[in-house]
């Protein structure tokens, strides 16, 4: 009984072994921020296909967690972040290779398709009827709000502080808010839920995305990222909404 | 003579109790003591802690009201459907609580199935108030309250019930004077366990009543949202809301159930 259960156990060893040491070549863990999830997961179709035998796998999400995950020790190879704030930590900590800005998030007026508040400009959404959700300044999308609002001498007291931009999207979405300030991408991603505004002071809070790969990476990695700046990178990433950098 | 505890018992117990404390030690190691008066003296600290008691504290005695009658139901009456009630009524239990906060959205938020009708009779809507919080949390921590209450219900001697009735005492008046007090200390573990889930509640408050400090920015989502710039901050929002809670738990414990038993 005992015996069988040691042949069971160096078994599974074994096996988990042998597991652990082939995939260094094949497989390749992106972390990407959550605003990048339709486009990256595009490109890492096109990469799989590009390099057949290879597996991409993202982990999507806020870019601050991401940064966090990665100085905590999480297995990633590349890290594209929605801030170069973000990426800072992780440069910071001495994980990331040298960081290249490989497109540019601009924010747009997001408001539902009947625009129940006739919202038509950055100053109607100081109206106190207005309600308006922001990012919080916290995540990437809310320290551009700010910068926005700031630049354009605007005060909006707004109902709730959101913890990221799919979340402020779907405020407005649901008609819960008349207003937000989110990324164009995202407006352009929820096409016919939401209608975008655009304007001028947004170009005073521009978002840098820098992408790196990770120390340790695999070659694979050093490929992933050639393809993001590519010129077939930046078509699928202009097409969803992003700006050339 | 005191017979011998048995190794299968205990080394799984002590592993179960490392499992559940040594996160908590962590938090203690990596808390930034040094900063750690001037970061609780910051009024946004105090207004989350003072806005997360009051609304778990509020959503606590609107499970009371409604989950204890809502047990009784659910465990001394017999009718069709009752099985399928008492399994829906733990859907908030294995419901993501943020799609809680979205299904609370689409019937009490502004363009809600009821919340619609609300808005246009009162001009008031739930989303972004205090109000809002108080919801969401009584919406997840209510099954915790039924669940015990159901319990100790179901564990109870109906023979005192039978004995009053046969008095002549009205169903109700046999609630009031025989079971409630029957059951008093399962309604407590509940309350306790309703609580502590309401005061811990992100997912569904953040998604149904949004984050504005001082209205509905409770401390859950002033941690969560501390994490993404400022981690030491966010292990001193947590330490405060453990200190407060653990504090009051114990409190509670040796006032009351200590006096029971």
């Amino acid at each position: 009984m005992l015996k069988r259960l040691v042949v069971v156990v160096s078994m599974f060893v074994l096996a988990a072994c042998g597991s652990s040491s082939a995939p260094a070549e094949t497989e390749l863990t992106v972390f990407a921020a959550a605003s990048l999830t339709g486009t990256f997961t595009e490109l890492g179709k096109r990469f799989e296909a590009a390099n057949p035998g290879t597996k991409v796998t993202f982990n999507f999400g806020s870019s601050a967690t991401l940064a966090q995950q990665i100085t905590q020790g999480a297995p990633a190879g590349v890290f594209a972040a929605a801030s170069p704030a973000t990426m800072k930590t992780v440069a910071d900590a001495g994980l990331a290779g040298t960081p290249t800005v490989f497109v540019k998030n601009k924010l747009e007026i997001a408001v539902p398709p009947d625009n129940p508040a006739k919202v038509e400009n950055l100053k109607d959404l100081t109206d106190p009827e207005v309600k308006v959700a922001l990012c919080a300044e916290q995540v990437p999308c809310g320290a551009a709000a700010v910068k926005a609002l700031d630049a354009a001498g605007l005060k909006v007291t707004p109902v709730t502080l959101e913890q990221d931009v799919k979340a402020t999207l779907t405020k407005v979405e649901l008609g819960e808010v008349d207003a937000a300030l989110v990324y164009r991408t995202d407006v352009i991603a929820s096409a016919g839920k939401v209608t975008g505004i655009p304007f001028p002071e947004a170009d005073q809070a521009v978002n840098d995305y820098p992408i790196a790969t990770l120390k340790d990476a695999s070659p694979l990695a050093r490929r992933f990222v050639d393809l993001v700046l590519s010129k077939q990178g930046e078509d699928v990433l202009t097409k969803a909404g992003f700006e050339a950098p | 003579m005191r017979s011998r505890v048995p190794w299968l018992l205990v080394v799984p117990a002590v592993l179960g109790m490392a499992f559940l404390v040594l996160p908590l030690a962590g938090l203690l190691v990596r808390a930034p003591w040094s900063t750690l008066p001037q970061r609780l003296s910051e009024p946004q600290v105090l207004e989350a802690l003072r806005l997360s008691l009051v609304t778990a504290s509020v959503a606590t005695a609107v499970c009371l009201v409604l989950g204890v009658p809502l047990a009784w139901l659910l465990a001394r009456t017999d009718f069709p459907g009752r099985r399928l009630l008492r399994a829906l009524v733990t859907v908030p239990l294995v419901l993501p609580p943020v799609v809680g906060g979205v299904a609370l959205l689409l019937v009490l938020g502004r363009r809600g199935l009821v919340g619609q009708w609300l808005e246009s009779v009162s001009g008031f809507s739930l989303p972004f108030t205090t109000a809002g919080v108080v919801v969401a949390e009584a919406f997840v921590a209510m099954p915790f309250l039924v669940i015990a209450v159901e319990g100790a219900l179901r564990a109870a001697d109906v023979r005192y019930e039978e004995a009053a009735a046969t008095l002549g005492a009205s169903r109700f008046t046999v609630f009031r004077r025989v079971t409630l007090p029957l059951v008093a200390p399962g309604v407590l573990a509940g309350a306790v366990l309703c609580w502590a889930r309401a005061l811990g509640e992100f997912g569904a408050t953040i998604t149904f009543a949004g984050n504005f400090p001082g209205r509905t920015q409770t401390m859950p989502l002033a941690v969560y949202l501390a994490l993404e710039t400022e981690p030491e901050a966010a292990i001193v929002l947590s330490l405060v809301l453990l200190a407060v809670s653990v504090f009051i738990l114990v409190a509670l414990r040796d006032r009351w159930v200590g006096a029971a038993a």
